[in-house]
This record gives C-alpha cells, sequence and structure tokens, in this order.
C-alpha cells in the first residue's frame, strides 16, 4: 500500500496554473525524487502536501486518511515533516532548540505544567533533550548544540532543517532541494544521511536539482512542466524518457 | 559568569528587602508603582516579548482586573485577595474573547486592534456601561487586603505584598520561559510558517500567551484597585499602555532582568528627576527611536538558555 | 430629515478631514509597509503652526482672508512637508533592513516624542485660534443651511484630493510611486529612484496631513496637543477601511467613515462618538481585513 497517495491534485495563483492535475503515489519505504525544470511546479505540490497551501482540486491520502487542506502542525503531527527551499530555521535561536521544535508535537506539557515543573514535566523535557541530541549527532551536528542557527553554515543550516523534521518522529519527510547550496563532499554525505533515513524505516520524498543525487539515491522519480506530470518511473526510466530530456534540454526542431 | 550574575541578584535582593526600613513612605510608595509595574511589565512581556505581538493595550486587561476587583468588593464585600483568581479568569476570558478573531492578522494590525479595544473599554467605563462601573469617576470604597487577619494599609506593608507578588511572578514566568511552552511561543515569533512545519499550533500558542499575559495583568489589576481603593478610568488610558509597552521593548524583549531594569527606569527614574517630569514621555520617544536604531533588543536582551548537555557534547558549543 | 442632511454634510466635511490624513498613511504603508504612527502627530503639528503663522503674520489683515489663507495653507503645508522629511530621515531609513515591528516601535516612538514636543513648547491647554477669520454664516443649499467653514472644509480637501489623484495617475513621478507601492525591488530594477519615492511621499503625506490640522484648526476654533493621536487613529481606520496602501481608498474610507461617525453619534449615541471608529476597525479587520479597495496577497513559503 502506499504511504502518500496524490489525486489530480491542483492549484492556480491568479490565471497561473501552478499544479495541474498531479496524480502519484509514495510507497512505504521508498525515497521518490521530484524532478522538473524551474517552475514546474515542484514546490507548490510540497505546500500542497504539508497544508502550506490550499488545493482547488483533488487529494492528498496519507496512509489512507484524506488529509486535503488539513493545517500544517496537524499534518505533521500525524507524521509528514518537511525541510524549506529557502531555508526556514529559527536564525537566531540555538542549534539545540531549533531540533527542539521538531520535538514538541510529541511532547504534551502545557504552560501549567511548565509553571508548576511537574515529574511528568522534566521527564519529557529530558526525553526531548536526548532526542535532540540524537537528532544532532545523526545528521552529523554533533558538538554545535549550543551555537545560534544563523553562525552554521549553509550546507549546516540545510542538515539542521533535516534533524528538525526527524525530531518531528515522522513516517514520510518531504525535503525541499536538500542538497542546495551544499558543496560535493556535502552532498556525497547527504546522500548517505538520506539512506540512512530509509534504514530508519521513514519514507523520502524530495525534490533536487542535483541530478546526480536524485538518480543515486531515488527508487522513484516523478517529473512536472509546467504543473503537470510528465513522467514517472526508475531512474533509468526517466533518464531514457524523450519527454524529460525535451522539458529539460528544449526541442530541437 | 553565572556565579557572578547570582551575587548580583541576591545583592539587590537583599538591599530591597530591608529598603522600607531606610526609606520614608513616599519612596516605598514609588516603590511599589514600580513593582506593579514590573509585574505588568513581565505579563507584557509575555505577549511581546516572548510572542512578538504587538500589544498596545493592555492597560485594558489590566482595568478589567481592577475594575472585577472593585465591582466585586464593593457589591458583594469579597476580601479583594480572594478575587485574584475571578480577577485573572475576567481579564483572561476578556483578551480571548477580543484576540481570537485577529490573532492571525499581520503584526501591526494587531498592534492597532489592541489600541482600538483599549479605548473602546475607556469610553465604555466612562460611559458607565451597565450601571456598574461607576463612569468617569470611577469606583471607590474598595477595601484593603488582609493576610491571615492582617490589614494592608501602609506603603511599607504593600511594599511586601506587591514584592512576593512580583517574586512568584519571576520564579514562575522564569520556568514558563524554560519550556516547551516558552520555546513554543519563541518559535512563533521568529517564524511562524517554519513553526507550523514543525508541528506547532501557532493560532494556538499566539492566543494561550495573549490570555495568560492578559490574566496576569487582570491580577495586577486586583492589587492596584487594593492599594488605590479609588478606580477611574483615566488610570487605564493609553499612555498606561505605552508606559507598560515601553518598558518590554526598552528593558529587553524576552528578558526578565530587562522588563526589571525597565520599569525602574520608566517609573522609578521620573520620580528622581522631577524636575524633568513633563519630558518624561518626550524622552521616553526619542529613547525609543534611538533604541530600535542602536540596539533593538532593548537594554538588556533575551539570553540564550541553556540546557544540561552531556560532557562529551559540550566540547564545541559556546557557553 | 433636516437633522440627516445637516449630520450628513457635517460627516462629509469631517470625513474629508480623516481622507486627507488617511492619504499620508496609505501612502507610506504602500512604500514601506509602515504604520506611520507619527503622521497623526504631524497634523496636530500643522494645527499648531497654523495658528502660530496667523498670529505672528496676520496675513488675512494684510493680504486679505482669501489670499491670506492659501499662502497661509501653502505654508503651514511646506513647514510640514519638511518636518515629515526630517521624521523619515531621523526615525525611518535607519530601520529601511530592520525587522518591520522594530520600525513600528520607532515610528509610535517618534509620535511621543512629536506629541510631547508639542506640548512642553504650547502648553497641555486647549488653543484658540482667532476669531472672525472665516464668516460664521450659512449659506442655503437648496432649503438646507450649511455654514460656510464646513463648505470650506468639504470643498479645499476635495480639492487636495482631486489634484493628488491627478498627480498620481497622470505624471511619471506619480507612475513610479504607485509601481514602488506594488513591488519596491521590482521597481528598483525598472530604474526608479525608490529613496526618492519614499522622500517624496513623506513630503505630500506630512503636507496634506498639515493642510488637515490647519482645517480642523478653522473649522473648530480650538485644538490640542493630543488631537492628533484621535484624529490619527481615525484616518488610520480610514486607511484600514478603503483598503491599505490604496489611495483612492483612502478617501472613500475616510469619507465613509465620517458619514458612519457622524449619524452614529447623532442616532445612537453622543458618549460612544469616539469609539465607533474602533468598532468599524476591529469589524473590518474581523470581516474583510483588505478593506473595500484593497487586494489581497499571497505570502510566499
Amino acid at each position: 500500500m502506499s504511504l502518500l497517495g496524490l489525486q489530480n491534485l491542483t492549484k492556480s495563483f491568479g490565471g497561473l496554473m501552478a499544479v495541474n492535475e498531479v496524480s502519484f503515489d509514495v510507497e512505504e519505504g521508498a525515497i521518490v525524487g521530484l524532478i522538473g525544470p524551474n517552475g514546474a511546479g515542484k514546490t507548490t505540490v510540497f505546500n500542497l502536501i504539508t497544508g502550506n497551501h490550499r488545493s482547488d482540486r483533488g487529494t492528498v491520502c496519507f496512509e489512507g486518511k484524506d488529509i486535503t487542506n488539513w493545517v500544517t502542525h496537524r499534518i505533521v503531527r500525524l507524521g509528514i515533516a518537511r525541510t524549506f527551499q529557502t531555508i526556514r530555521l529559527f536564525q537566531k535561536l540555538s542549534v539545540l532548540e531549533n531540533v527542539l521544535a521538531g520535538c514538541h508535537c510529541r511532547m504534551s506539557s502545557g504552560s501549567v505544567a511548565a509553571m508548576l515543573r511537574t515529574p511528568g514535566e522534566r521527564r519529557e523535557e529530558k526525553k526531548a533533550l536526548d532526542r535532540s541530541l540524537g537528532e544532532l549527532a545523526f545528521v552529523g551536528l554533533a558538538g554545535q548544540e549550543m551555537q545560534l542557527a544563523k553562525n552554521l553554515s549553509y550546507g549546516s543550516q540545510r542538515l539542521l532543517e533535516i534533524a528538525r523534521a526527524l525530531a518531528t518522529e515522522p513516517r514520510l519527510v518531504i525535503l525541499d532541494e536538500p542538497a542546495g547550496g551544499m558543496n560535493e563532499q556535502e552532498t556525497a554525505a547527504l546522500i548517505g544521511t538520506i539512506r540512512k533515513i530509509q534504514k530508519r524505516g521513514i519514507t523520502t520524498l524530495l525534490i533536487e536539482h542535483d541530478m546526480s543525487l536524485v538518480m543515486k539515491a531515488c527508487e522513484k522519480i516523478v517529473v512536472l512542466e509546467y504543473g503537470s506530470k510528465i513522467a514517472e518511473g526508475a531512474p533509468e526510466a526517466i533518464k531514457g524518457d524523450p519527454k524529460v530530456i525535451e522539458a529539460y534540454l528544449g526541442t530541437e526542431d | 559568569m553565572k556565579d557572578k550574575s547570582m551575587y548580583i541578584y541576591g545583592g539587590i535582593f537583599a538591599v530591597l528587602a530591608v529598603a522600607p526600613v531606610f526609606l520614608n513612605p513616599y519612596w516605598v510608595d514609588v516603590l511599589n508603582n514600580v513593582g506593579l509595574y514590573a509585574i505588568l511589565g513581565l505579563s507584557l512581556n509575555l505577549i511581546v516579548g516572548h510572542a512578538g505581538l504587538f500589544n498596545l493595550g493592555h492597560a485594558a486587561f489590566f482595568a478589567v482586573g481592577a475594575y472585577t476587583a472593585a465591582i466585586l468588593n464593593t457589591l458583594y464585600g469579597i476580601p479583594v485577595l480572594w478575587l485574584l483568581p475571578v480577577c485573572a479568569l475576567t481579564a483572561g476570558l476578556f483578551a480571548g474573547i477580543i484576540a481570537r478573531p485577529i490573532i492571525h492578522l499581520r503584526g501591526d494590525y494587531l498592534c492597532i486592534v489592541t489600541i482600538g479595544v483599549g479605548e473602546i473599554l475607556r469610553i465604555a467605563l466612562i460611559n458607565d456601561l451597565f450601571g456598574i462601573t461607576g463612569g468617569p469617576n470611577g469606583i471607590f470604597g474598595i477595601s484593603r487586603p488582609t493576610v491571615f487577619g492582617y490589614v494592608i494599609r501602609k506603603p511599607h506593608e504593600f511594599y511586601y505584598l506587591i514584592g512576593t507578588f512580583l517574586m512568584v511572578t519571576i520564579f514562575l514566568f522564569h520556568r514558563l520561559e524554560n519550556s516547551r511552552f516558552g520555546r513554543a511561543v519563541n518559535y512563533v515569533r521568529e517564524d511562524e510558517t517554519a513553526a507550523e512545519g514543525s508541528g506547532i499550533n501557532a493560532s494556538h500558542y499566539k492566543l494561550a500567551v495573549f490570555v495568560l499575559g492578559a490574566a496576569w495583568a487582570g491580577m495586577a489589576g486586583d492589587i492596584f484597585a487594593a492599594k488605590m481603593t479609588i478606580i477611574a478610568p483615566e488610570s487605564f488610558n493609553f499612555w498606561e499602555s505605552v508606559v507598560m509597552f515601553a518598558i518590554v521593548i526598552l528593558g529587553g524583549s524576552g528578558s526578565i532582568p530587562g522588563v526589571l531594569l525597565g520599569a525602574v527606569l520608566f517609573v522609578g527614574l521620573p520620580e528622581v528627576f522631577r524636575d524633568f517630569a513633563d519630558a518624561r514621555m518626550l524622552i521616553f520617544g526619542a529613547a525609543m527611536v534611538v533604541m530600535m536604531i542602536v540596539r533593538t533588543e532593548g537594554i538588556l536582551p533575551q539570553r540564550p538558555r541553556t540546557y544540561a548537555l552531556p560532557e562529551a557534547s559540550n566540547a564545541g558549543g559556546n557557553p | 430629515m433636516e437633522e440627516f442632511f445637516q449630520q450628513l454634510t457635517n460627516g462629509l466635511a469631517v470625513g474629508s478631514i480623516y481622507a486627507l490624513i488617511a492619504l499620508g498613511y496609505t501612502m507610506v504603508y504602500g512604500v514601506l509597509k509602515l504604520i506611520n504612527f507619527a503622521h497623526g502627530d504631524l497634523f496636530t503639528i500643522g494645527a499648531y503652526l497654523g495658528m502660530t503663522l496667523l498670529a505672528s503674520f496676520a496675513l488675512h489683515e494684510t493680504i486679505g482672508p482669501f489670499l491670506g489663507l492659501i499662502v497661509l495653507a501653502l505654508m503651514v503645508m511646506g513647514l510640514v512637508a519638511i518636518l515629515g522629511a526630517i521624521v523619515e530621515r531621523t526615525a525611518y531609513r535607519p530601520l529601511r533592513e530592520s525587522p518591520r515591528l522594530s520600525a513600528v516601535v520607532s515610528a509610535l516612538g517618534a509620535s511621543i516624542f512629536l506629541q510631547n514636543a508639542v506640548m512642553l513648547i504650547y502648553g497641555a491647554r486647549f488653543q484658540v485660534y482667532p476669531e472672525d477669520l472665516i464668516p460664521e454664516t450659512s449659506i442655503d443649499l437648496f432649503g438646507l443651511y450649511i455654514p460656510v467653514v464646513r463648505i470650506l472644509v468639504l470643498f479645499v480637501s476635495l480639492a487636495l484630493m482631486a489634484a493628488l489623484f491627478i498627480f498620481i495617475q497622470k505624471t511619471r513621478i506619480g507612475t513610479a510611486i504607485r509601481a514602488a507601492a506594488i513591488d519596491q525591488d521590482a521597481a528598483r530594477l525598472m530604474g526608479i529612484d525608490v529613496n526618492r519615492v519614499i522622500l517624496l511621499v513623506f513630503l505630500i503625506g506630512p503636507a496634506l496631513g498639515g493642510a488637515a490640522g490647519l482645517l480642523v484648526g478653522l473649522q473648530y476654533g480650538q485644538i490640542n496637543f493630543t488631537m492628533g493621536w484621535t484624529y490619527g487613529m481615525k484616518a488610520f481606520t480610514a486607511a484600514i477601511l478603503g483598503g491599505i496602501g490604496n489611495i483612492p481608498g483612502a478617501m472613500l474610507g475616510g469619507l465613509i467613515l465620517g458619514v458612519i461617525e457622524a449619524l452614529g453619534s447623532a442616532y445612537i449615541s453622543i458618549a460612544w462618538k469616539d469609539a465607533i471608529a474602533f468598532f468599524v476597525l476591529i469589524l473590518i479587520l474581523i470581516v474583510r481585513p483588505t478593506g473595500l479597495l484593497g487586494e489581497r496577497v499571497a505570502d510566499k513559503i
């Protein structure tokens, strides 16, 4: 059974069709890539899945549950976490606190418990702290906990976003250009991290412009152009698909 | 570093604890006002400093608390200190009702609406809403608070009542800052979209912190009513809100020591320089502009929280 | 019916003053996305400058009431415009790259500063405009007797608004202002000097606000250092009502708010007069935050 299913998802901004009748499935445990030329509507698809935009038509199903147009925080709670194309960290807060933000939805203490500092609250805080440190170590940011997020390098900031997403204990992570701004070494390490995420049983859906990463990491690729899906399949099949080649290189007539 | 600041705070606390012995009632009363504004500032700091919600009508919630206390005390003779939770409830409820439909609006719109709500409330009080607010003259004859049968009357007695309330506020708010709740509110301030994307219900936290701050101001209103024994709409005008706001912004957004310093500067200092009393607001206005240009976060800004990290991973971190 | 039309014309006159002030808010908001809290106080300063200039030059006696008032209005507008530009330079320009809310605090500070400066210079009491400037007669308009001063206020503000409207719609600089309001970066790329546009907005807005101050002084005869706050808040409400950033919207919003307020205080309760604008404000923000003529702009993620 597929973990995430999109059915005829459609969204227009004013007169512009950003996403047009897009349907595809993401199988449980897979690493799926969403590619396409600039402005093809990839990020908009992500925003529709995570509730950042409201869709005009179509449905998003997660584990068989219709989550179309749910509010973002509920979707995260259900098990879909994301990173942003334009890095959206809490720049003025520490690296550790950025990851703790992800733990939030798996905790329950409110303001009163905080003021009384109940045993349950302390236990929960301890657990969240351990978990955050674990996720930071997982993405390779151990030892930088007390830095401010804004002082990290660009590549590290992307990793921190991944750590924050993982801290929400997701079933599916959605990565929007995770290798953007990374050098070759960092990208290679990132592929390793994405594979490690898979080993933890977490499904990955990613947008990426770095084709070598997509081809190496993904098991399935979905190609968008002008808001519509033009191809879907294994990396090898996509590589040879004339429609995809045309979309990327243009026609020669 | 940490030890040093503990000594400084301990020293200040010790001096303040015995201060009324050496001061005449006038100066004790000045300190009482500083304390009251510090409580108000701390409650507003939750909203403005921590959540980044611009509330320029905080005096309204202060007023709701004060009037709740005044009305229930004068009509039904309920002791004012028993009314603390009731005042918190009415002020919090009022805040919840007005904030619910507007909390999602952009920051500066919220700011305007809070000004509007403050003004509507003040006009309503002047117009003797429901015939129980006493109109422009307000309500008088509010009884003094009693603690274990002891009636609190003189400034130096109020000093310890307000001081206790302030200490409790600092203690609880410090814990609140360093908790899931406190962090969540900061995340929302820093980036609402990112907070939502991390699974945080942004509107819920904005509303919750707004209500909590307002409820605390309501309790401060109860103490104020008991201290003054007479309250009137003019005690809760726009300029009171501005003073509270300036205490937070100039003292240090999101910082408890900053807000305390702000209260001393805004309420205490003008008493020291009484000759310049008229120019007080002029100077504050200029200070707000200058502060935003040179030091946006206030005199004593919010400091990063510290966490008990395992020894090994502490190596690369800053203190 | 007589009462209704009296209130209606009164509302239109007051509303045209709100509209004049609202233009300053809406233009600044359009270009800088900033609530210029100090704008209301520039309006106050316009009223006080008018009084001082009247007292010191007595132009209406030397060169006649008509020409005298025109010269006076131009002087007030010019001086307030310069002050507006100074406020922009000192309180807003250094914060151009800062978070928006820092600029809001700075604007509030500038407002508090100006208001208290007026109080320290002129005193906290009400000040009175010289009498007999404008004849206290009424004009018969289809059986409705309307005071001359009300017609003057309405005429002057509508003329100023028309002039601004033509300037914004028909001139190159006006187009530049509209472009900068839509997208500052794109306007800059198109070769528009955005700094000059901002400066211009901070000259035009305060000039109109100053004129409004003078008109209020002429109409009511009494001015106070806090008047800018009340009028400012109402004018800002008018700007939001019309759709903030939208110039015709501010004009429309001002007139509508003036009429609502006049009719509301006449037929509902005079005691709640000053609260009406705030009720309108809250209602519009709940129901339609973009105002009557505003358009929704999606936030980029």
